[in-house]
């Protein structure tokens, strides 16, 4: 019943949000192709701006992650985990998540092909896959495609907020699903 | 802060790499990475282009004012910097309701979208604004209702109930969107970073 309307609900968005905003453009008596075109140019200024931020991160963070540095990162957390009830496994998944959302995409999906999505571990993995944002890459593309160069106190509450996303994630999975 | 975590997570790959013997998996993921990343700005670009277009179409006809003017009351508090009929806080909507529906690819050229709107109050300066900051913390943060691409695998993998994690997923972004936004407002009114120098 739920997944219905889930999926009816993603089936749909996309083409009445196409259908919708062009029908009140109408009724408002704009020039609607114009005007799309006159938006869309903006399109590419924007991704090409965006290119030197996101080389300087994703470099950082390949590097970080190819070299084993990552590895050692995680094994330092493990006590942390451990403390807050998670199952060690997940923590890969919960270092990787505001840096890469590829990477974290596969991670969570090798956890639910080994353990199965109603394990506790794949249920886990779900949660925290679905509950906070890739902040690195956000924060990155976002300020980047305006020139913001000092992001101030946002990564700092970007990043808190993932912590928390965590350890919720975590209460809320052992409470539901133990 | 950033300049720190940039310069951490380059130097310290480099030297485990060297300590660990194998130096030359730097070189490949870093050049690698260099040119992934173009590869994801050039795949944004038609998408970027796409959903701008429609969004100019939306700001002509003036939907995205009429949206401002609805959630007036509840930006006012979030975005005090920001005035309550300009476009800005329309892009913002478009960008936190796309984010719920799971939309991925609609959200950010709605943000960027914002954020232009946001810089040009920020008389394009090189340094984030208040309401820049407030704007990634509901965004980074943003409870997302239909967390599709989680659904789908979860269902690949047979799963007996693939949206049992829906509600879980709902109350771990609440707490975090809470945190987030209490600590943005805390920045911004109690720290030094928040005022204006």
């Amino acid at each position: 019943m739920l997944l219905n309307i889930l999926t009816t609900i993603s089936r749909w968005a996309i083409p009445l949000l196409l259908l919708l905003i062009p029908v009140y453009g109408v009724c408002k008596r704009i020039p609607v192709y114009e005007t799309f075109v006159e938006g869309a140019e903006e399109g590419f200024y924007t991704a090409v701006k965006i290119i030197p931020f996101l080389v300087g991160m994703m470099v950082a963070i390949s590097v970080f992650r190819a070299s084993g540095a990552m590895d050692y990162l995680v094994r330092a957390m493990m006590p942390v985990m451990i403390a807050i009830g998670a199952p060690p496994e997940v923590l890969p998944l919960a270092v990787m998540r505001p840096l890469s959302g590829s990477g974290a995409l596969g991670l969570a999906t090798e956890l639910m092909r080994v353990y199965g999505p109603d394990s506790l571990i794949g249920r886990l993995a779900s949660v925290m896959q679905g509950t906070t944002d890739t902040t690195f890459f956000v924060l990155t593309v976002y300020f980047g495609s305006v020139g913001i160069k000092k992001f101030k106190y946002a990564v700092i509450t970007g990043l808190s907020a993932d912590v928390t996303g965590l350890i919720a994630s975590v209460y809320i999975c052992n409470l539901l699903f133990k | 802060m950033l300049n720190l975590i940039w310069f951490f997570l380059l130097a310290s790959g480099i030297v485990v790499a060297a300590l660990n013997g194998h130096v030359e998996v730097v070189t490949e993921a870093a050049l690698e990475a260099a040119k992934g990343a173009v590869k994801v700005c050039f795949d944004l670009i038609g998408i970027m282009a796409l959903w701008l277009g429609i969004m100019k179409i939306a700001e002509k006809a003036g939907l995205i004012q009429s949206l401002a003017r609805l959630l007036k009351p509840f930006l006012r508090r979030l975005f005090p910097s920001v005035p309550s009929d300009h476009p800005a806080m329309g892009a913002i909507i478009l960008n936190l309701s796309a984010n719920m529906l799971g939309l991925g690819n609609a959200a950010t050229p709605f943000g960027m979208k914002a954020m232009q709107e946001l810089q040009e109050l920020n008389r394009d300066s090189p340094e984030a604004s208040e309401a820049m900051c407030t704007f990634m913390a509901l965004n980074t943060s943003c409870i997302t209702l239909i967390p599709a691409t989680i659904i789908g695998i979860r269902l690949a993998f047979s799963s007996a109930n693939p949206t049992e994690i829906v509600g879980a997923c709902i109350f771990a972004t609440s707490c975090a969107m809470i945190i987030a936004v209490s600590l943005d407002y805390w920045f911004r009114t109690r720290s030094h970073w928040g005022r204006k120098n």
